[in-house]
């Protein structure tokens, strides 16, 4: 007993194991609950276990029904693709504005550096629903945002390209929701750039306007390809937490912007409907773990790299 | 000035434009005397005022204080242990299965872990009869996610720290907790500290894990202000708004110098060490 103690109970295994515990008990164990309410029938409250004894019989129910309802059901069908397709618009407008404003940091003068991405991180400090809020103020009757917008003739464009509703009316539509997302998730895509960017060696573009590259063609086939692993990791620090995100459609999004994390706390509050709920979460995580994998497998790169 | 480096400049001041107009129109409006919102109507204080015996908010404003700091210090603990595990014990059982579940909590949707933990919690309840749903609750939901925010940071440094100063202390003799509390922590204090107020911030600042775990007695600031803001734009919640973000770009400019001091100072230490 006493030399089991001594091989097992010492200082590296209370190290590693207390962090582990909590990530067991807290993590896993709760996420396979959820596949299990997910599968399981119903008893009033509480669902019914999974495993049967009767008869000398072991029975295994598992209730797929949940299932093949979200893929027949046109309401969730749609509102999965919603969520993958304002996910994506953010990240690409989140890229648009992000890649050259990582690329400018990354070359200016080293000593303003650390200023501008000070600049970058404290929005990010200031809590991130107040800011989400202060949109909706921006973008409602009077605000700054859309007296600009309208004053200037672009809502007529943003209603031509189906965004808006109507002219004139910004908030509670798809625009006021990616804009949102996209302002909300932009530093995410700025920092994960900007750090890969301004480690790159800029011998490489002397090399190439040696060999006669201009700028333009030195930067799309030097920077940007070199530049792969930042933009995979910014866009999936983006991608991933939009497609499950329901504070932003919920205070900015409108009645035809329906997002899955909205769908799924209506039917958990508003409908009781935890197996329910319980399904659209877990196909939520099917539907991210491509992405998902795609992360890590750069991050583990960029992290052996380091070594 | 070339044009491209014009460009630069007004592409950066623009987006800076972008990152920080919401911020600026939060504060200027909470100053507003109008009781329309965006319609400017003159100086006023009284929605400070208002604020001051605005019961629901400063109870809120408290009890999520009190769930931040108390996250902070547990995720900055056990952080910290992840960090090491993941850094110095190269070789363990269920190594990859420990990474993903420290990883995992960084980019799930906040919803999927809100709705898991809360299965959880009431498959425990209906078990064992407790732990009813509060401010208990939503601290074990904000760990999870502290926890992986905390070990990222600290594993940055770990990863970057030079392993011989440990070997050098472990030659001379010292024990492995002495090597820890006397070599490594203060080479990793910083992180720590930004760790620290990282996950603090994080927890003050979560909405969707706290509605999904607060119980009575457990609503947070974040929550007063959603159920707000959902229903409309709202003063109260403008000087709200307006006090946290000078608490906040104080709070960071304050840490981010003492931070940068003290590198400064251990470095001119390591310098001096290394000459003599």
């Amino acid at each position: 007993m006493k030399n089991w103690l001594d091989r097992y109970w010492n200082g590296r295994s209370a190290v590693i194991g207390a962090p582990y515990l909590w990530l067991l008990v807290f993590f896993l164990l709760p996420f396979l609950i959820l596949i299990k309410y997910s599968v399981s029938e119903m008893d009033a409250v509480r669902p019914k276990d999974l495993l049967h004894f009767k008869d000398g019989l072991l029975q295994l129910t598992i209730k797929l029904s949940n299932y093949v309802f979200i893929t027949q059901d046109d309401l969730y069908f749609k509102t999965y693709l919603a969520s993958l397709k304002y996910a994506a618009a953010t990240t690409f407008f989140c890229l648009l504005i992000g890649y050259p404003f990582a690329y400018f940091m990354a070359r200016a003068r080293s000593t303003v550096q650390p200023a501008l991405l000070m600049l970058v991180m404290l929005p990010f400090w200031t809590s991130f629903l107040l800011r989400v809020y202060a949109w909706k103020g921006l973008l409602s009757t009077n605000g700054w945002v859309a007296d600009l917008i309208i004053g200037s003739g672009l809502d007529q464009v943003l209603a031509a390209l189906g965004v808006i509703t109507a002219p004139g009316k910004l908030m509670n539509t798809p625009f006021s929701l990616v804009l949102g997302m996209t302002y909300t998730y932009l530093p995410f895509m700025i920092l994960p750039l900007y750090g890969n960017l301004s480690k790159m060696d800029l011998r490489l573009l002397e090399a190439a306007q040696d060999l006669g590259a201009t700028p333009w063609t030195a930067f799309w086939t030097v920077t940007v390809p070199l530049s792969k692993a930042g933009i995979i990791a910014g866009s999936m620090l983006v991608f991933i937490p939009c497609v499950g995100e329901y504070v932003i459609p919920e205070l900015l999004g409108g009645p035809e912007t329906l997002m899955t994390g909205r769908v799924m706390w209506d039917e958990l509050f508003s409908n009781n409907d935890w197996p329910l709920a319980s399904t659209l979460a877990v196909v939520m995580i099917l539907l991210i773990i491509v992405p998902l994998a795609l992360f890590n497998k750069y991050q583990a790169e960029s992290q052996e790299r380091r070594k | 000035m070339k044009p491209a480096q014009a460009f630069g400049r007004s592409w950066l001041g623009a987006g800076f434009v972008f990152l920080y107009l919401p911020i600026v129109a939060l504060v200027l409006y909470s100053f507003n005397d109008s009781p329309i919102p965006n319609v400017w109507r003159g100086f006023t204080l009284k929605w400070y005022v208002a604020l001051a015996s605005d019961q629901e908010m400063l109870s809120g404003f408290w009890i999520s204080l009190k769930i931040a700091f108390f996250t902070a210090c547990g995720s900055v603990v056990l952080g910290t242990m992840a960090a090491f595990t993941l850094v110095k014990y190269r070789r363990f059982r269920g190594r990859t299965l420990f990474a993903g579940m420290i990883n995992a909590p960084l980019v799930m949707p906040e919803v999927v872990v809100g709705l898991s933990l809360l299965l959880m919690l009431v498959t425990v309840q209906r078990a064992f009869g407790y732990p009813e749903k509060g401010q208990l609750t939503i601290w074990f939901g904000h760990m999870l996610i502290g926890i992986a925010y905390a070990t990222v940071v600290i594993q940055a440094r770990l990863q970057d720290m030079n392993p011989q100063l440990e070997e050098a202390a472990m030659d001379l003799g010292a024990k492995p907790s002495q090597v820890f509390w006397l070599v490594t922590l203060p080479l990793i204090g910083q992180s720590l500290a930004s760790a620290w107020l990282l996950t603090f911030t994080l927890s003050l600042d979560d909405v969707v894990l706290s509605a999904f775990l607060n119980g009575p007695g457990a609503t947070t600031m974040p929550l007063v202000i959603f159920s707000r803001a959902r229903l409309g734009l709202n003063p109260s919640v403008n000087a709200v708004a307006t006090l946290i973000v000078f608490v906040v770009a104080i709070g960071v400019v304050v840490a981010s110098y003492l931070i940068a001091r003290s590198e400064r100072r251990r470095q001119q230490e390591m310098a001096a060490a290394f000459r003599s």
